[in-house]
């Protein structure tokens, strides 16, 4: 992608690297790295978010206090009309991950920062475990009613049995799908923020470049907050499907 | 600029699958006009709405983010 | 994407990563330290946010709840208030009509009594006139009658004609009169 004449670097993965916080080069499971850190500093986000703007229990809330309840209040309108009151016991797991997603996705964008979501590790287990607690709650719940979810009563019944082999391939696509468009959604913005930044390299070009990192920039603050809306969004619809899963 | 014909194939398919992320745009454009459409005509109906708004749109970039991760795995897996 | 430069890739194939997403070697630090935040932004949820910002949500409820039911209790008083200062009022206007009445009863008696005294004095009056004016118009009729006898025998004598006293005066009563 970069000419080699005119000596443009363009680098725009090197900010995804994982590196081990304390020196040394060996990752093993446990050393604290770059991502750990930024890990940590999303769960204090949470707490100065969640805990410490609640602390008062204000009746009158402050700014603080309000936008913690608009969160809460927020995802627990979702979970309530997606999933339905029977879903409402799964609203503290779905707001973990409704809150870890949105602290990792702003604070990713705070430059040099490391942005969590942006890795296929993170957004995957993300994802497998809604895909493992809708299995598990669909069976739990419905037995082997669950399978009905691929049985669509509403098609005529010749086209049943191929529309349930494409509905069972869709049902395991969800996790691929599910993982890849957050991950795909944040690195992609993050790595064309590098691009243009790249661009800047060349004198004429940089105010240009500069404008395009703006622009960018703030299509990145939407998409963060839309990719983590989206993301719970889907947590609420596969787990209707585990509960209800009659179509 | 010496290149192996493989690398060549490899990039010329990871932009090949870009072009799927055009469609998948063009794909969640529509789902979104369609949408609009009918909020204009029945405003009041569109608040309940919004839910299934995004499920569409999800369902419509997930397509999309499938040639992008072909993109992907072509440059940098394959 | 973009990538590495072709030109570089030859130089550092070696360490060439591609994706660092990709890179199996830091999946299992990765999900672990992932898998210790969730757990932990879990615990923090469960034990002190959300239990807290329920109870608060539930108490501003409460609060709104009661306060709501104490503005309906006020509006309900100052209804019964505003019935009360109506009832008074209409009381009061008819007092003021009834007072108004009687006064103006009153008054009308007065006047009435006053009217019949005045017209009582006025027709005295007149009577009192008339009876005057009865006598004065005898009295001059009288004096015409005298003046006219008298006027009547100096004619008379005049004129060489000597008549009676009696008959002059029936001559001229006969002519008054007609």
């Amino acid at each position: 992608m970069a000419s080699e004449d005119a000596g443009l670097v363009f680098k725009p993965m090197d900010q995804f690297i994982v590196k081990p916080l304390f020196g040394g080069d060996v990752i093993h499971w446990y050393t604290p790295t770059n991502g750990t850190l930024w890990l940590f500093v999303s769960v204090m986000a949470v707490v100065g978010l969640m805990v410490l703007t609640t602390s008062r229990r204000a009746i009158v809330p402050s700014r603080g206090q309000s936008v913690a309840e608009l969160a809460y209040g927020f995802v627990y309108k979702m979970v309530e009309d997606v999933t339905g009151k029977d879903g409402l016991k799964f609203f503290p797991y779905i707001f973990t991950l409704f809150l870890f997603i949105l602290c990792a996705n702003f604070l990713a964008l705070i430059p040099m920062s490391f942005s969590t979501t942006s890795h296929l590790a993170v957004t995957a287990v993300l994802a497998l475990a809604v895909f493992v607690t809708v299995i598990v709650v669909g069976f739990a719940k419905n037995g082997v009613g669950f399978l009905k979810l691929f049985w669509l009563t509403s098609a005529p019944p010749v086209m049943r049995p191929v529309l349930a082999v494409l509905e069972i391939m869709l049902f395991f696509a969800r996790p691929v799908s599910h993982s890849v468009r957050l991950f795909g959604a944040i690195m992609a913005g993050h790595a064309v923020v590098k691009v243009f930044a790249g661009f800047a390299q060349i004198t004429a070009a940089a105010p240009v470049a500069i404008l395009g990192v703006v622009a960018i920039y703030g299509l990145e603050v939407m998409v963060a907050a839309i990719q983590a809306y989206v993301f719970t969004m889907l947590t609420c619809v596969y787990l209707k499907d585990a509960l209800h899963p009659h179509h | 600029m010496e290149g192996n014909i493989a690398e060549l194939g490899q990039y010329l398919g990871a932009g090949l699958a870009a072009i799927g992320s055009g469609f998948a745009a063009i794909g969640v454009g529509n789902v979104a006009g369609n949408f609009l459409a009918g909020a204009l005509r029945n405003p009041s109906a569109a608040a309940s709405q919004t839910a299934t708004l995004f499920i569409g749109i999800a369902f419509a970039e997930a397509l999309g983010i499938f040639a992008f991760l072909v993109a992907l795995l072509l440059m940098f897996a394959v | 994407m973009a990538t590495e430069t072709l030109g570089d890739a030859a130089g550092k194939a070696a360490d060439a990563v591609g994706m660092p997403q990709l890179d199996i070697t830091t999946f299992p630090n990765q999900i672990f330290w992932l898998l210790v935040t969730l757990v932990a932004i879990y615990l923090i949820l469960t034990r002190i946010a959300l239990p807290r910002i329920a109870a608060t949500l539930g108490e501003r409820q409460g609060t709104i709840t009661n306060d709501l039911a104490k503005a309906e209790d006020l509006r309900a008083q100052a209804a019964q208030a505003e019935a009360t200062y109506n009832k008074a009022l209409a009381e009061a206007k008819t007092e003021v009509q009834r007072i108004s009445a009687a006064a103006r009863a009153d008054i009308q008696a007065d006047l009435d009594r006053a009217i019949a005294k005045a017209d009582a004095e006025i027709s005295a009056k007149a009577a009192e006139s008339e009876k005057a004016i009865a006598e004065i118009r005898a009295g001059a009729m009288d004096n015409v009658r005298a003046v006219a006898t008298e006027t009547a025998a100096e004619i008379a004598a005049a004129m060489g004609v000597s008549a009676d006293a009696k008959d002059i005066e029936a001559a001229v009563a006969a002519r008054v009169k007609g």
